[in-house]
């Protein structure tokens, strides 16, 4: 059983939920962007919720199928077609063998989950399938997938196509985007003005902005809390002596340009983090085009853990849906 | 009249680099498959191409706009 690549897209790749546990090695977690999205596509059509599939940036592969399945896309409005016949989002639908599945236009968001019945079934590595490609691990062969590469997929018997979830239970970013942010170690070294600004800007996505990091552009430059700099450190302000990163972690090259460290993030390095996006927000991140206005905003640990709870409860409402 | 639309969100470019020539000027000929222009995203380039043949009317997106999946590049005649 398995799928064929006709057209791959722009970037598809296969992600499960992750490989957390190496990142102190310097692997990092992996994983969908958007990991709401991808359980509940999961869900949709009758998968355990960490089963692997593809992850679609922007512009949606074209597919083919050995023998009848059951997709659902979720995450990004990618209207999926079957032989040109354009089929609901957040909704099961069948795709018998020999139709051909692609994508219209991008509509809404960044990325398109696709969940197939049986999940993907290639060797997981480091006990993931996600696919970490400046690695070369896990996935297919280490890459993104390509036009003619044949992926396998699990056996499963097939629920019916009857399952969707309604719009109060998908989750896409506002115009601008919030993201909460929880200041972290490295605070301190901005300056009051600078702290301020930072909230108080407006910033943009930057064209650079993927699974390892998302970019912010159009704020003030921050400045820094005069010192001399620690041994190792570097002569630049952003720069301190080599720390660890959170997924998450937000750092400023030169005090200029913000980046949110994302699941294919390294994980130390020698820029001061000033904190990190909370995680209940990170999934938003996933779907956030170039471009994009966003707004930082301040919160404290407990209102992170607040909205970790809002975010579990939301997973929650949604399997007592789809039951 | 067709529309070449753009495939992908990003920063759209109407010549190869900066000095170059542009990819097309109203009236020439478009073969299906031929660049009309270049998409900045993710680091990468991608190359907008014609999916039909025609008559070059005009760019609908200036050199370096941003634009977003869907949005209307360029016009040809059929």
């Amino acid at each position: 059983m398995s799928l064929k690549v006709i057209n791959p897209g722009l970037s598809t790749s296969i992600q499960d939920l992750g490989r957390p546990g190496y990142f102190h090695l310097g692997i990092p977690m992996g994983g969908a962007m958007d990991r709401f999205a991808l359980r509940v596509a999961n869900m949709l059509v009758g998968n355990p919720e960490g089963a692997a599939g593809l992850e679609a940036v922007f512009m949606g592969p074209t597919l083919t199928f050995e023998k009848d399945v059951l997709v659902a896309v979720t995450g990004a409005d990618l209207p999926p077609k079957v032989d040109g016949v354009v089929q609901d989002g957040w909704t099961a639908f069948e795709v018998k063998a020999g139709q051909t599945l692609s994508f219209d236009f991008l509509k809404s968001g960044a990325r398109a989950y696709i969940a197939i019945s049986g999940g993907i079934d290639t060797p997981p590595a480091l006990g993931s399938r996600s696919t970490y490609p400046i690695g070369a691990l896990g996935g297919f062969e280490g890459r993104n997938i390509q036009a003619g590469d044949v992926i396998p997929l699990g056996e499963t018997d097939m629920i019916e196509p009857e399952l969707s979830v309604p719009a109060k239970l998908r989750r896409l970013p506002g115009k601008p985007a919030e993201l909460r942010v929880l200041p972290g170690l490295y605070w301190h070294r901005l300056t009051p003005a600078a702290q301020e600004g930072f909230f108080a800007d407006d910033w943009a996505v930057a064209l650079e902005a993927d699974r390892m990091g998302y970019r912010f552009k159009g704020g003030k430059p921050l400045e820094f809390v005069a010192r001399e700099q620690p041994f190792g450190a570097g002569a630049d302000p952003s720069n301190i002596v080599d720390g660890c990163y959170s997924y998450g972690s937000i750092q400023v090259p030169g005090g200029l340009e913000p980046i949110v460290l994302h699941r294919d993030a390294v994980s130390g390095g020698g820029y001061f983090t000033l904190g990190a996006i909370i995680s209940a927000d990170m999934d938003l991140i996933g779907q956030l085009q170039p471009h994009t206005p966003v707004k930082f905003r301040k919160v404290d640990m407990a209102e992170a853990l607040a909205a970790r709870a809002t975010r579990k409860k939301m997973l929650a409402e949604v399997r007592a849906h789809l039951g | 009249m067709a529309q070449v639309l753009s495939p992908v969100p990003g920063t759209f470019y109407t010549q190869a680099a900066p000095g170059e020539p542009v990819f097309k000027k109203p009236g020439d000929l478009v073969a299906t498959g031929d660049i009309i222009g270049l998409i900045e995203v993710m680091k990468t380039f991608i190359e907008v191409k014609a999916e039909t043949s025609g008559t070059f009317k005009g760019y609908m997106a200036e050199d370096g706009a941003a634009i977003s999946a869907g949005e209307p590049l360029a016009e040809l005649e059929a």
